[in-house]
């Protein structure tokens, strides 16, 4: 039988049949859409690009040379160089770590907790389900970033402080989605099934809950990466984020602003790299959600 | 259930998130790590000194207490007085906000102008190249970081074309001609009969109401596409094609007209969206709005300005959303119940 066979099979003979089956009918129908294979390559592309920085880049990305500042895009410095004599790809190039660590930091704990709340709220229901699903509401009540500024306030400005007020300020709509879908699996007959063997309620919402609660989040994630990028980029903008001689790209933006006029390339390109990489996670969102949750189109 | 109990509930729920913005609040502003009564007595005050400050300003009191406290001064209107400008929070606030209110509202508008046709257009020609680019663009308007665009629209309508005028909200030598009454400058200029003023006024909102009604025109052209395609699908649709009414009758007044009552929310949805957007475009523009003060609050570590703005700015977008619910009900004679 061949591998294709195997995977496609309609009487699959194992959990771990079924399961890889199941993943590979997905990347077919991912694989179809067009613009979701664009957006797969900008985030591999940005994968690809944060490990290999450093033998990648041209040049360190702090080697200042007073010499050549502001040079503009050359054979030397393809992206040209900004006001202290750096590589802007280089620092480009290293940039990427830092967009990939701030996604993947807010990503991995934004939407556990979220997931967590939302499908103990849904489960337990009572009083447990008013207080959380308030609290959500409540932080849904602020704009985004608006909230996020304000605790970057409290916190004090810096890279880590930004990521953990977008962490802060992320997980209520992933709590909304849990819990609807939560709340669909209340009366389940298989979760009666699982109390009736004795399961304690945190089985039967870790083991139970969450896997089926787990598709309609993962898909409110990745369609929120490209958001949380703009946050963190737009508090570096604004400098409230990473610090200056970090290689971000909101950050570096807002140093080029001073040279918009003559030397537009030193916050040109850096916004460049924020819009397609954002414009990649977005593409690549739609896609997932096509896949996952046909409801959603 | 009746309508006086529904009303109740109702009033509660708002009471309970009015509560709930302020306690977020309160809470950022205890964990700041700025002593409020080392600020106000300076570092080389005494331990007494110190000691009848923090008694002074109730910060010997326990925490519910406080916070009491500060629901009481919020109910009163009190925000607190900005250490920046030395005015009371509240009163700078409503002097820089008729500046963003007015820059939001111009960009819902272009946003709602361009996203609604942009929306039908794609659904009536679903997976065609109309669709495709009415998504892509929307996907880009999604995806684009907003002060960028906004300083890439500066310099090539204003420093290369010289089409547009520079930053700010109006030209320098128009500044404070007009005596503010609304705050609105278009309103104040037409009312006080200043129409260079008006034009100039225009000229200077006409690049970020463009930037920030792209992020809008994004939001309502895809919400628009979605609820069409779903209404084109339906039978009284296919009704209205057999009586052989023409095309255009049937997409602009059946199909559209059964989703008016869904956009009248996206679109107030959107404009509350926009408050967000300012913040970025106003600092880029130097819009002198909200979303500027409470940036330079923040960087001057202006904390009664900032909580207060956040405040406002949350209550504000509390109020939309009721808004955009009660339009709902208000026009959707099925959820009149």
């Amino acid at each position: 039988m061949s591998a294709r066979g195997w995977l496609l099979s309609d009487a699959p003979t194992s959990r771990w049949q079924a399961r890889a089956g199941r993943a590979y009918a997905g990347w077919l129908a991912l694989s179809r859409n067009r613009l979701a294979m664009v957006g797969l390559a900008i985030v591999g592309g940005l994968v690809v690009v944060a490990a290999l920085a450093p033998w990648l880049a041209p040049y360190p990305p702090d080697l200042t040379d007073l010499g050549a500042r502001l040079r503009p895009p050359s054979a030397a410095h393809w992206l040209g160089t900004d006001e202290m004599g750096r590589d802007i790809l280089s620092r480009l190039l290293h940039g990427a770590r830092l967009t990939l660590w701030i996604v993947a930091v807010v990503a991995v704990t934004a939407a556990p907790a979220g997931l967590v709340i939302g499908t103990v709220a849904g489960q337990a229901g009572g009083w447990l389900d008013t207080v959380l699903m308030r609290l959500t509401d409540v932080f849904l009540a602020f704009p985004k970033l608006i909230l996020a500024l304000a605790f970057v306030a409290a916190l004090g400005p810096g890279i880590e402080n930004a990521v953990l007020a977008i962490a802060l300020t992320s997980w209520p709509p992933y709590a909304r989605v849990a819990r609807a879908e939560a709340l669909t699996l209340r009366h389940a007959d298989y979760i009666a099934a699982a109390r009736l063997y004795g399961a304690s309620p945190a089985r039967i919402v870790l083991g139970h809950v969450v896997p089926m609660c787990l598709p309609s989040v993962v898909v409110r994630v990745s369609l929120d990466m490209a958001g949380m990028i703009l946050a963190a980029a737009g508090l570096g903008f604004l400098g409230l984020g990473a610090q200056p001689p970090m290689p971000e790209w909101g950050a570096m933006v807002s140093t080029g602003r001073r040279f918009i006029l003559e030397q537009w390339w030193v916050a040109a390109m850096p916004g460049l790299a924020i819009f397609t990489v954002s414009l990649g996670f977005n593409l690549l969102g739609d896609g997932l959600r096509d896949v996952l949750d046909p409801r959603g189109r | 259930m009746t309508r006086s109990s529904r009303l109740a509930g109702w009033l509660l729920s708002l009471a309970l998130t009015a509560l709930g913005l302020m306690l977020v609040t309160f809470l950022i502003g205890r964990v700041m790590p700025i002593d409020p009564v080392l600020a106000a007595v300076g570092d080389r005050a005494g331990a007494d000194v110190y000691e009848r400050v923090r008694v002074e300003l109730g910060l010997d009191q326990p925490l519910w207490r406080q916070f009491l406290t500060y629901v009481g001064q919020v109910a009163r209107g009190d925000l607190g007085h900005s250490t920046l400008t030395a005015r009371p929070v509240l009163e700078d606030i409503a002097r820089v906000f008729p500046a963003t209110l007015e820059l939001a509202t111009c960009a819902m508008l272009i946003g709602t102008a361009l996203g609604i046709p942009a929306g039908v257009l794609a659904a009536t020609h679903g997976g065609r190249w109309p669709d495709h680019v009415v998504r892509l663009v929307g996907l880009a308007g999604y995806s684009v970081p907003i002060f960028w665009l906004g300083l890439m629209a500066l310099l090539l309508f204003y420093a290369r074309l010289d089409w547009a005028p520079g930053p700010g909200r109006v030209s320098a030598h128009f500044e404070g001609v007009v005596e503010p009454v609304t705050g609105l400058i278009l309103i104040d200029a037409l009312l006080a009969g200043e129409t260079e003023v008006f034009r100039d006024a225009l000229a200077h909102l006409a690049l970020p109401a463009m930037v920030l009604g792209l992020f809008s025109m994004a939001y309502v052209s895809r919400m628009t596409r979605g609820l069409m395609l779903e209404q084109l699908g339906q039978d009284h649709i296919v009704t209205a094609r057999a009586k052989g009414l023409s095309e255009a009758r049937v997409v602009w007044r059946h199909a559209l007209g059964n989703v008016a009552v869904p956009l009248v929310t996206v679109v107030a949805l959107s404009w509350a969206n926009l408050l967000e957007g300012s913040v970025l475009t106003e600092t880029v523009f130097a819009w002198p709005g909200l979303g500027l003060y409470l940036t330079n609050s923040l960087l001057g570590a202006d904390m009664n300005a900032v909580l207060g703005g956040t405040l406002v700015v949350g209550a504000i977008f509390v109020g939309l959303n009721l808004l955009s619910d009660l339009l709902y009900r208000l026009l959707d004679p099925r959820a009149a119940g």
